[in-house]
Formats: C-alpha cells, structure tokens, sequence
C-alpha cells in the first residue's frame, strides 16, 4: 500500500495539479501494453532486448516464455557454450590453476629454495627490487620473467579473473538462459568474495561453477551450504583459520612463524547479517560466537596451493586436493553449542555447522531478508511490503525453493505494474551487457569491458567489502559513475571498446534517410520511449559528421537507457 | 543515504510544482564556498604507505641500542656529520632516513610532526585485513560498509559542496572513500570530461541539452551537476599546469599524484578531502638500508611531498598532509635481510598549521620485554586518535562520534600535533 501510494504521488506532482487527487488516480490507472510487458520482462528476467527479442517473445507468448526462463536446465544454449569454451581456467580444478598460474614472486622464492631459480631471472627480479621507480628493470624483470613462464607453459595469475570476468560477460551476453544468468549476478553478489584478497583469485573458477551455478535457481538451503563449504567463501571471511581455542598446539621450531590461534568470528557474523538472517534478524553476539565455534575446522587443504607448480615442474606428482574444502577434527570445538535457542549436543563434529545451516535456511528472517533482497532486485528499490510478504511465504512453503520464489514475484501485479515500469537504475554491469545487446554487438568479453566496469564503479570480484554491490539506485547515480556511463556510450557506438565490434548499419534496418535511421535507433534500444526534448536534441546531430555514431551513443548516455 | 539524493530529489518535487527553488548549482557553491571560508578552504591530503613501510627505518629510533643488535645488516647509521648513509638527527634520539633529506627544512621550520608506534590496535598482520581495518577505522571489524572519510563527509554538512569536494587520485575508488557521499575517483584530471576526440565538444553539448531537460528526474540533476563541472574544470586547464616556486615533483605515479592534487587546491573547486596511495613497502628480502629498495622509495615519497609544499607555498596554511601505513615491520631482521609484518608504526603529519619539530606518542622502547608479542613495536597510539585530531582541529568537525562507530576519540587523547 505504502508503495503504491508513493509512486501515486510521485504520479500526480509530474503532471499538473489541478485536477483533483482522487479524478487522477481513476483516469490514469496506468496499464502497462503488451509491448511494454516484454520489454520489461526482457530487462529484467534478463539483461535487455537484442533485436527481434520482443518480436520472438510475442511470438511464443509471455508467460510461456517466463516459465521457460524458469527451467533453464532445458534451454538449448549452444551459442554461449561456444562462445566461452576456449576460456581454460572455467574447466581447471582449483589444484590445476596453482600449477599453472602460480604468483610470481612466490614462485621464485621457492624455486629458489630448490635451487632450480635460473641466475638471470634471479639478477633481473633483484634488479628491479633495487629499483623499483626504474622503468627500465621494471621492464627487464618482466620480459625475463614472461620468458619463464612461457617456457615453462605457466601464465601469470591476473589471467585467471581475466577469463572469469569474461566467462560472466559472454554468458550475460550470448546466453539464452537470461534469468539464469541474472540469478547468478545476484547470488555472486548476495553471497560476495572480494577476488583480492589472498588466495581468493585461484578460488574463484571453482566458486562461479560448482557453487553458485549449480544452485542459482535451486534450494536457499543447499546453496547456502556450497557456499559455506566453498574454498573462495573460507578463504574471504577467514574461517579456514578459525580453531578451537581449547586446541593442542603443534610446537613450532621458529617462534616467529607462531600465528595467532583461535575463533575467528568473521563468516559466523556474516552468515547471519549478510546471508540469511539480516541485521535485525533477531541474532546476538553470543549466537555469533556459537556459531563460529560450530564451524571451527571447517578449513582448506593447503588454502595457497603449496608449491604446486614447483612440484609440477620438478616431476613431482602433486597433490590433486591443494585448495579444496576439508574439514579438519582435530580443530573442531567439539563442546555443547546453543544457536538461536537451539541445543547443538557436544561430539556433533562436522554436523555442527550443517546444523547450523538448516536452522539459518528455515528461519523466517531467513524468508523474510531473502525476499526482500528479491525484491528490491526485480520491482523496486523500496520494496512494497504486500509482495515481499508473499514472496517470503512462498520461500517459507517451498522449502526455500528459488524457483517458485521468483515465480511468485514475476507473475505479481506489483511486478507487472506502470509503477515498476523502468523505474531501476542499472548497475554497471546491466549497462553493459544490455547496450551490446541491443545494438547485437559482437564481443570477447575481454580487458575492454572489464576496465569499462571498474571506471563505472562496478568491476566484477572486485567489492572489497562483504555486503556486495548496491542494488539501490542512490549508490549509482552520482557525477563521477554518470559521465563515465556517456563516455562508455560514446565509446560503444564509436567502436572504441577494445574486443568489441558494433555495425551500426545492421540497427538501421535498411533506413537511409537520417531522421529514419534516428528512429529506428530509437525504437531498437529504447523501444521508441524517449520525451520530446530528447529527440529534438538527438535531431541536431543529424547534421554533424558521422551522424549514426553519435545518435547511437548520445541514446546509450541518456537517462532513459539508464534505467530498466 | 545519500544526503544529496534527497536534497536534489526534494527540489525537483517543488519545482515541478511550479515553485522555483533549487539547489544552488556548481558555480554557485564555489562562489558561496569561497565566501563562507573567506576564499580559504581547509583540505587535508592522506596518504597511503601500502604494503606496511617499516617506520623503524623510515624514522630512525638511533638513541636505542636494540635497534642495533636487532638489526645487524639493515639498520641506519646514528648521524654523524659528513656521513650521508647516517640518519638525520632530528631531536637527538629519533632520526629521519638518510634518503628523505627533503623532510629536514620541514622540520627544522616546525611544519612537519610524527607520531610514532602508532597505528591499529588490532593484530592482525594480513595487509588486507590491516588496510581494511585502517580505511574503515573499525580495527577488528570488517563489515563496516563504508570508509572513515566517507562517514565525514557525511558527518560534516557542507552547504558549499561541490562534485570536487572528495577526490581521489586512484584507479579505483579506495575503500576509506567508499560510501553514501558522493566521492569521486580518477588517475587523471584530463579524464574528467566527454573524451571522444574530435567530436568531444559537441557531443558534450548534445548531452547538456538531454540532462538539462530531464528536470524531475534525479538523473538528469546528476548530469547537469556533472557537466558544471566538467566545464569548471576545463577553465582550469590540468594540462598545461606549471608548478610554482620552482617545485620539482618526482616524475612517477605518486609524483604526479601530488601535483594533480596541488592543481585542485589551486584551482578552489571545492576540495577538501584528498587521497592517493603508493605500494612497494613490503620489504620481506634485500631491504637495502641506508641505499637499497626502502631507500629509493623513501626517497621518492618524501620529494614528492616536499615538492607539494613547495608548489602550495602559503596555501599550506590551509592544507595538512597526513601519512599511514598498515602496520609496521619487526624489529628483527629476517634471514633475507628484509623485514616481516609488524605492529606500531610511524605517520607524518605535515602542514603550516602544525606544530612541527617534534615527535608526538609516547616511545615503548625496543627492548625485549617491552615488544609486542615479543617481536614488534608495540602501539601507543590509536591511528583513530591522529585523525579525530585533524578531522576535529583542521578541518573544523564538530563531534567525531560518527566517525569511529564503537570508539571514543576524545580530546584529552589527541596529541597535540594542531
């Protein structure tokens, strides 16, 4: 109610005001057109319209062609496959990607305990330690060492995120399973891991595939639980070194190398804050110390990867489990634990944190924050209340069952109403992906729009903090993220964006004449919505050189194609 | 929430009632902030010593003989006169590194402070967590959503705000910066603008005319923000910038950082918060010690910051440059002839407003049983306590509560540097 009261007001100070309040509300009791329904469900089920999108989805029908997002499993999806396959790292076990992309500095130190560091690659390396403003060494070392690593069939780390942030590029691109790929942009972002820290980007292949993939449109619970056990996840919120303080230390023979043991705190709190419960989900300090000692030994087996690729190179075998999930008794406080009221009896082992899981899962705050986040995702920054209370009844009933949770959402009357009609901001990544689709541009999904994403403020792994990137518009609309979105318009339609490919010609439907071309840029990317003023501004570019370009990048920058 | 946001959303409802009343625009604010502060306005410039510079030998505690025993091949020599690999004396205890000569006219015209064994009360020794703890200002908590920069931005009302009035010269936006206020950051002031070449002009004129139409829209209040100042800053000019008072900044990243950052100053777009960042500190092996890897950076980080000084010239009086680092390096020298993760550390603080020449915090010695956990220097004061100092003192915060949730930064704790 609280929603749609605001978004009437919001209604009647945009048009004039004399007529009165309650006259206004029946004349404009807005219906959105057929039309209008694809293009919003094509924004935001999926990252927007390529052309003919709206033409085939007509064609099928709406609500056939929700139900089939809804089942991914059986959309034919060859055309992505494809596109992603030559991207090694998405197929490589975590144990695979510590030997071949090991960190350089690492791999020096210990090639250089084994006495097998080449002496030139140790006197360039030295040399520019010594020097580090000189450009020049900087670029001897680095000649010398790109060398190595060719000659050794290594690569260096930076390749691994470059082909992740690819492998999510190309797929919101090209796939045909939109939601899918919608779903797994939330969850990444719901359950985030910062690829800077540590280890996190060697762990972060195995996290995009075998933990939020597989249950991106499955069970909260069993999503939830991949997550907990996922290395990536460990690592970022550091229980892989949580122990139990009542642990007998090993003796260590350097004192120096002691580090500092006990509980660490870290993924109990946000398990609760950030991934079920919410802050006020009804949790205190002491539940979140129970918590944790629950997952104490929860750990990663050789969390840097040993020395992988040094045992690879050496002829060793190595060993197949380095940065995979273990969990570690002798670490595990195995004492009685109370969470949330729950007794969890002493000598639970590894059941203690699946215990712990399935309580968190089946919580009503659980329901509640998770469809709230939904939510806000799909229809409406400020969530209208009705629909989140019947999205958490549906997680409640279900099980948590994300499919029939989205369901509830997209065949809701808020979710289909004038009032949710491109009233979200797009993030960077929404931007992005929908301009190359609505101008069905080509892409490699390369470096180009990976620095694209970090100058508008949103690169992929790339939140430091547990929380992820906002989904309110108030994070994305401020002068530095809007002149470069222009300039990433501008850069787009100018073919300027390295690793992408635009024909502008194609968009033009066989239009010659300039005011026709204009119109069916327009009709293309923004399904003809535009105000008056726009149009006219957009006109005078008609007679600048090289109009096309600058009309398709000027619509890319406008407020309009902001919004979804 | 974007205290912004708001201001702009509320104008726009009233005046698409037909009431005309807005938010003064860009060139208004500079102009009202130029009054407000009588042309002057208080900027401070933090700086950040990424991967933990080791403050032993950046500030050289030479009157400690443990210092000595515990670092046999990477210590500083005490000063002695005609010896340029020795530190220089600053107070007869303490010592800068022979390769930050730039810093001796600072000091010796009391404009330049330390506080050492200072730094982060947590010990964690990960650089990220200790970074993250440093930039939140929460030590020990990392879900604090945004920096402690931000939360004074927040914190301070600033009727006069301006797009410009935090910048940081980075790549990316750095974690203190992060949060509901707006911030901005930028490798370059050159990219601050339409850049299509040739057609550039135009089609910034293309989207002036766009935005400037969208007048219920908080959109299209952001993009006529943007292009106000876009064009206020090309006025400017950062390319054809020429430091004054013969000021010769390092020609690296970090130089350049600084002279952007001058250029700002200069130009009174409204700044107040400055940052920028440089990392190699992280000197685990061949540490070098009165030459060597510390040395080179050392000394290109102090002749970028005297350079600065240099430029500003009586624009000092206004500025403070504050420096910070993770946390510090052991005492001990490993068996690389390097340094591992520490505790305390040391920061400068740098300015015509500070009472320079001395070296603030109490000094907890280096002796064996006065080291923290047995290997480094132990912490006696709480970075958060240097910067209420300067949030408070210079640039004129009334109550630091909401800047450090959970800790108290109170008077009687400030060292007295302003």
């Amino acid at each position: 109610m609280k929603f749609l009261l605001s978004a009437f007001l919001a209604l009647s100070i945009a048009a004039s005001s004399i007529i009165p309040v309650a006259a206004q509300k029946r004349a404009q009791a807005p219906v959105l057109t057929e039309e209008q329904r694809i293009v919003h469900v094509l924004n935001r089920l999926g990252f927007g319209a390529r052309p003919g999108d709206v033409e085939r989805v007509k064609a099928i029908g709406l609500e056939t062609y929700i139900n089939q997002q809804l089942s991914p499993e059986k959309i034919a999806d060859t055309v992505a496959e494809n596109k992603v396959k030559d991207l090694n790292v998405l197929t490589m076990t975590t144990a695979d990607l510590y030997e071949k992309f090991p960190q350089p500095g690492r791999l020096l130190r210990q090639l250089q305990a084994r006495g097998m560091l080449p002496a030139d690659l140790a006197e360039a390396r030295d040399n520019n330690k010594n020097q580090p403003a000189n450009p020049l060494e900087n670029e001897n070392y680095r000649k010398v060492l790109e060398e190595y690593y060719r000659e050794n069939g290594l690569q260096r780390p930076q390749r691994i995120m470059a082909e992740l942030q690819a492998s999510r590029i190309l797929r919101a691109v090209y796939s045909e399973r939109q939601l899918q790929e919608v779903m797994v942009d939330f969850w990444t972002n719901h359950f985030n891991v910062f690829a800077g820290k540590g280890a996190d980007r060697w762990l972060l292949p195995a996290y995009d595939r075998d933990t939020i993939r597989p249950h991106a449109m499955g069970k909260f619970g069993a999503l939830l639980q991949a997550t907990a056990q996922s290395p990536a996840m460990l690592f970022y919120l550091d229980n892989f070194q949580s122990v139990s303080p009542n642990m007998r230390p090993r003796p260590l023979a350097n004192p120096q190398q002691q580090q500092r043991r006990g509980i660490n705190e870290n993924y109990a709190r946000e398990l609760m804050e950030l991934h079920t419960l919410g802050v006020d989900g009804g949790y205190t300090q002491k539940d979140v110390q129970e918590v944790a000692r629950c997952f104490t030994g929860w750990t990663i087996f050789q969390p840097r990867g040993g020395a992988a690729a040094v045992n690879a190179m050496s002829g060793e075998g190595a060993r197949r489990t380095a940065g995979t999930f273990f969990f570690n008794a002798r670490t595990h406080d195995d004492g009685e634990k109370t969470v949330l009221g729950q007794k969890i009896p002493a000598g639970g082992g590894f059941k203690d944190g699946l215990t712990v899981l399935d309580i968190l899962a089946r919580h009503p705050s659980t329901a509640k924050f998770i469809a709230t986040k939904l939510v806000r995702h799909f229809v409406a920054d400020n969530p209208p209340k009705s629909l989140v209370d019947s999205v958490a009844a549906t997680f409640t009933k279900t099980g948590g069952d994300i499919r029939e949770t989205l369901k509830t959402i997209f065949f809701s009357k808020e979710f289909n109403s004038a009032e949710a009609y491109r009233v979200k901001i797009k993030r960077p990544f929404e931007l992005v992906i929908s301009a190359i689709r609505t101008l069905g541009a080509e892409t490699n999904g390369g470096p180009g729009t990976h620095q694209w994403l970090a100058r508008m403020g949103e690169p992929l792994y790339g939140f430091q903090t547990p929380n992820g990137y906002s989904d309110a518009a108030e994070s994305w609309v401020n002068t530095g993220g809007l002149l470069e979105r222009m300039n990433f318009g501008l850069a787009l339609a100018g073919n300027r964006v390295q690793g992408t490919r635009v024909d502008l010609t194609r968009l033009t439907n066989g239009q010659t004449s300039q005011s026709k071309v204009m119109d069916e840029a327009l009709k293309t990317i923004l399904a003809g919505e535009i105000s008056p003023s726009t149009k006219e501004t957009l006109a005078k570019q008609l007679d600048q050189a090289d109009p096309v370009t600058k009309v398709v990048g000027l619509i890319l920058g406008t407020p309009e194609f902001q919004r979804q | 929430m974007n205290r912004r946001f708001f201001l702009k959303s509320g104008s726009i409802a009233l005046a698409s009632l037909g009431v005309s009343l807005s938010t003064p625009s860009f060139l208004e604010r500079v102009v009202l902030g130029a009054n407000a502060t009588g042309g002057k306005r208080k900027t401070l410039i933090a700086i950040f010593q990424r991967g933990a510079v080791d403050g032993l030998n950046m500030v050289v505690p030479f009157g400690e003989s443990s210092y000595y025993d515990l670092r046999p091949s990477i210590a500083i020599a005490k000063p002695q006169t005609g010896n340029a690999d020795a530190a220089i004396d600053l107070d007869g205890f303490f010592g800068l590194h022979p390769s930050m000569s730039s810093f001796k006219s600072l000091w010796d015209s009391k404009r330049l402070a330390i506080v050492h064994a200072s730094g982060s009360p947590d010990n964690t020794r990960s650089h990220f967590d200790a970074q993250d703890y440093m930039e939140s200002a929460t030590p020990g908590i990392k879900a604090t959503p945004d920096g402690w920069l931000n939360r004074y931005l927040q914190a301070k009302y600033d009727p006069a705000e301006t797009s410009f009035r935090a910048v940081a010269i980075s790549k990316k936006m750095p974690r203190v910066f992060q949060g509901p206020a707006p911030t901005l950051a930028m490798s370059n002031l050159s990219d601050f603008a339409i850049r299509a070449g040739k057609a550039s002009a135009n089609l910034q004129n293309g989207f002036e005319a766009i935005y400037a139409s969208k007048t219920n829209d908080a959109l299209g209040n952001t993009g006529r923000e943007t292009f106000e100042a876009v064009d206020y800053l090309k006025k400017v000019n950062p390319a054809q910038y020429k430091p004054e008072n013969g000021a010769q900044y390092p020609r690296t990243p970090f130089g350049n950082s600084l002279l952007q950052i001058a250029q700002l100053i200069k130009a009174g777009v409204g700044l107040e918060v400055a940052f920028t960042d440089l990392d190699g500190w992280d000197t685990h092996v061949n540490q070098g010690n009165a030459r060597g890897q510390l040395a080179n950076l050392l000394g290109q980080f102090s002749s970028a910051i005297a350079a600065l000084d240099q430029d500003l010239g009586q624009r000092m009086d206004d500025v403070i440059v504050l420096t910070m680092s993770e946390f510090g390096r052991t005492v001990r020298e490993n068996g690389n002839r390097g340094t591992d993760h520490g505790h305390a550390n040391a920061m400068f603080v740098m300015g015509n407003g500070v009472r320079g020449g001395k070296v603030y915090g109490r000094w907890p010695g280096l002796k064996n049983d006065q080291l923290y956990e047995g290997r480094d220097l132990a912490l006696t004061t709480d970075f958060r306590d240097v910067f209420a100092e300067i949030a408070t003192r210079h640039l004129g915060l009334g109550k630091t509560d909401r800047l450090f949730p959970g800790y108290s930064a109170r008077d009687a704790q400030f060292k007295g540097f302003i």
